[in-house]
């Protein structure tokens, strides 16, 4: 019996390096697609385009039009690992970046508007994490009912019009600079709003992998009952998760602020759906307890490079809709496929 | 089969040699089958042994791998379950498949509503169901009445008026009494000579041996998807018939392992829960095995989950060693209680996690170190308890889903083994696993108990709680109504107790 258990675990090991392999392997699936979406675009534009494609500025551009999406996104990969889903995104990142420009405009410090900015943003999460949890309603009802009470919240701070700060701190611009001044020679001059959205996917997935929050969350969002029967507080995980990813949202704002120095809380009207977009190509599950980091990442970017590359070769933003809606269904269909094949094995 | 004593039956289902394979496992290989208008085949079989997957393709909702089906002598393969229910066959599902909102018309009729240019011909349509619900001649049952407020035995009933309205030449039921109280058991029994007279042919799916004798005239028994054996149920006595499901000796499947009883570690005083339990009353020593029985809807689980403090208990109290925790699983945990559900795919285990996952998730926190958690520990945690309880998986990083129903029993069971639990509730641990593994649990079991552990164990198989059990409860409706030491009970006894109400 002994030597039965030991052939057991010695032919484990060898499977156990391939499978890891391979699991690997599939999570660069939507990385894949960035390289592949990006290699066509850059060609197109050199048969047809100027050319710019491929040019640095272009890619600074791409990367700071995708760090606040992919900051967005991944506070929404957390909450759709969890089995929820957060349709407040977009009119809450809106509503930070207005609360963030009202303060500037009325006079007050940067660092007191941004940390009110992203305390905006981490209330809008928790109350939809406690109306989740507390009242027990689908988070898709509740973020539906959250995203109009966002809305009519930061259209009464903005009174109305769009708030514009002629001249806010120098570093908030500079978050999303395309010719960022060159700090040190070896390291490429991106804007550093786009380190941050780097440091920021770090922690998460710090978050996700390496502490029990995370493995609550993959509980949580394969099997709500087992993670109950295993003795998971399913409330207090569900308000910190969508105060997480509420606090990103905040984030969020501030780049969208930064951008045009304005904010206008209609802006914010169908963005979450951009962010749900950047998890599901990156092989996030909207049925919970799947998304990685890097898929959201790749996600984000492949959506920015559509944009840019559509610019460059002057198609009808109509037509880049109908691509990035095409990408969408395709990575999921990919994606079932793929799952379908697993489970025969 | 033998049947060539019997003045020449006519058979109307025949299956030949069906083999079907998923994934690893190999469901059924080389089953055959013949039904004969008028008779009942008893399809005898442990959970897991194939009996669905055979009924399954014979509804069409599995395509055999090998094999052929005749049905009236014609070849038959039915696309999905209308077509298998077009050409005659019709199942009778344990879990029952009505819509509740509908009324006993409108379920029967379902998928094989008259009509002419899109509307529904009511007149042709109740003449027919009238029929097939006067000949079930049950009081509840008339053609308006909405199915929800109908009683679970009359709600069987409108599944066979299903089965009767589509012309069934051959008609399956599955576990039909497992859910049953005694006069609709009687009243059911009935119902299927009245078909049998009918020149129906009819296959009946238990594993209460004493039903089988009183319906049933032959019987095939299936192991492991072998058949295992077949006959006339005249032919053969009891213990044969069981020697046949289990397939190996008694002994050699409840290893004896001597364990030793206590002091009372956990005491259940007057649970009462919305519906169930009702005020139960028990108390369960260190180093017992305290088996629970009953039947479907008996209110085992309901009691277990309120022990747990997974629902919450109208009155009534739960006190472990002596005191009294809130009623959360998380507190529940603490105090030393583990629960393996019986429900593994919708509850047990997250399907989708790994191994690892599963296994540590109640218990996280000895990997946390400021805050971050060790991954190594933990998949060499799991490694052994792998090893321990001879888990037959590839990694502790494979998904948990992938492996056989034994196997994920194992984890789950490790799992709470690994959170420290002192008293382990096992919900049907050996539902649907097979026979080697069952003889894995029990011997486990008795280990644990020898090591100390307290163990509630739920079961609707009466053999395995006489062979493992030191005290059985039985209980029925909700109530928990005798407790008895082993030794003070029959299975006759614990049956009629459990059916009593």
């Amino acid at each position: 019996m002994r030597a039965e258990v030991e052939s057991i675990s010695m032919s484990g090991d060898q499977e156990e390096g391939s499978t890891r392999w391979w699991s690997f392997l599939q999570s660069l699936g939507p990385l894949l697609a960035l390289v592949i979406v990006t290699l066509g675009f850059a060609m197109a534009d050199q048969y047809w385009g100027e050319g710019h494609f491929s040019e640095l500025r272009n890619v600074r551009v791409i990367l700071v039009q995708a760090a606040p999406v992919a900051v967005a996104a991944l506070g929404m990969t957390l909450i759709i690992i969890s089995g929820g889903i957060d349709l407040s995104a977009g009119t809450a990142s809106a509503l930070c970046a207005t609360v963030l420009a009202s303060l500037l405009a009325s006079e007050c410090s940067g660092s007191f508007a941004v940390a009110m900015t992203l305390l905006a943003g981490a209330a809008c999460g928790l109350t939809n994490g406690l109306l989740i949890g507390l009242l027990r309603i689908p988070p898709f009802i509740v973020t539906l009912g959250t995203m109009t009470i966002f809305l009519g919240i930061g259209k009464r701070i903005a009174g109305g019009s769009t708030v514009f700060v002629p001249s806010p701190p120098d570093w908030l611009p500079s978050l999303v600079a395309t010719m960022p001044p060159d700090w040190f020679g070896w390291i490429p001059n991106i804007a550093s709003g786009v380190w941050l959205a780097v440091g920021i996917a770090i922690l998460v997935a710090v978050v996700l992998h390496y502490t029990v929050l995370g493995r609550h969350l993959f509980a949580i969002g394969s099997n709500e009952s087992t993670a109950v029967l295993c003795g998971v507080n399913i409330l207090k995980t569900k308000v910190i998760v969508y105060a997480l990813a509420g606090l990103l949202i905040g984030i969020a704002g501030i780049y969208s602020f930064s951008q045009g120095k304005m904010a206008n809380p209609v802006e914010g009207i169908g963005r979450e759906l951009k962010f749900i977009a950047a998890v599901v190509i990156g092989g996030g599950s909207l049925s919970g307890g799947r998304g990685s980091v890097l898929g959201t990442l790749a996600g984000a970017a492949i959506m920015g490079v559509i944009s840019s590359g559509c610019a460059q070769l002057e198609v009808k933003n109509s037509t880049q809709d109908i691509m990035i809606g095409t990408i969408i269904i395709a990575a999921v269909t990919l994606d079932q496929f793929r799952i379908r094949r697993a489970n025969l094995d | 089969m033998n049947a060539t004593t019997d003045a020449t039956p006519q058979t109307l289902l025949s299956m030949r040699r069906i083999s079907k394979r998923f994934g690893a496992t190999q469901a059924l290989s080389d089953v055959s089958l013949d039904a004969y208008a008028g008779h009942v085949l008893a399809l005898i079989g442990e959970n897991g042994a194939g009996k669905s997957t055979l009924m399954k393709i014979l509804s069409g909702a599995h395509k055999p791998d090998s094999g052929e089906m005749l049905l009236n002598g014609q070849p038959f393969l039915p696309a999905g379950p209308h077509a298998a229910r077009t050409a005659g066959v019709a199942i009778v599902y344990q879990e029952l498949n009505l819509a509740p909102d509908l009324s006993v018309e409108d379920n029967v009729m379902l998928g094989m509503e008259q009509s002419r240019f899109g509307c529904v011909r009511t007149t042709a349509q109740r003449k027919q169901v009238s029929a097939a619900l006067d000949l079930l001649g049950h009081p509840q049952l008339t053609p308006d009445r909405r199915v929800g407020g109908l009683s679970i035995g009359a709600q069987q009933l409108v599944e066979i008026a299903r089965a009767l309205v589509s012309n069934a030449r051959v008609v399956v039921f599955d576990e039909p009494t497992s859910s049953l109280p005694q006069q609709d058991v009687k009243r059911l029994f009935e119902i299927i000579r009245r078909l049998q007279s009918q020149g129906i042919a009819i296959i009946y799916i238990s594993h209460f041996l004493e039903e089988i004798r009183e319906v049933a005239d032959q019987y095939l028994v299936l192991r492991d998807g072998q058949m295992a054996g077949a006959g006339r149920l005249t032919d053969s006595s009891d213990a044969n018939i069981v020697s046949l499901m289990v397939g190996r000796d008694v002994d050699t499947l409840f290893p004896e392992v001597p364990h030793s009883v206590g002091e009372p570690v956990l005491r259940v005083a007057e649970l009462t829960g919305r519906k169930s339990p009702q005020s139960v009353s028990f108390e369960v020593r260190k180093g017992e095995i305290f088996g629970l029985f009953g039947l479907v809807g008996a209110g085992r689980t309901e009691t277990l989950r309120h022990v747990f403090g997974l629902d919450r208990a109208v009155a009534g109290s739960v006190t472990v060693n002596g005191r009294l925790y809130p009623p959360r699983p998380s507190a529940r945990i603490q105090s030393g209680l583990g629960y393996v559900s019986e429900d593994r795919k919708g509850e047990g285990l997250a399907q989708a996690l790994s191994i690892e996952d599963n296994l540590t998730l109640s218990r996280l926190k000895p990997y946390a170190k400021v805050g971050l958690l060790g991954w190594k520990n933990r998949r060499q945690t799991a490694r052994q308890w792998m090893q321990q309880l001879r888990v037959k998986a590839l990694h502790p990083g494979q998904t948990v889903g992938k492996l056989s129903g034994g196997n994920q029993q194992k984890i789950a069971i490790a799992r709470i083994l690994h959170q420290q639990a002192e008293i382990l509730l096992l919900d049907e641990p050996t539902r649907g696993i097979d026979v080697g593994t069952k003889a894995d649990i029990y011997r486990l079991m008795g280990e644990l108990a020898a090591a100390g552990k307290t163990i509630i164990f739920v079961s609707s198989y009466v053999p395995e709680l006489m062979a493992v059990c030191d005290t059985i409860g039985v209980m029925s409706k909700g109530r928990l109504l005798d407790v008895r030491s082993v030794s003070q009970w029959t299975e006759t006894d614990i049956l009629s107790v459990a059916i009593s109400s």
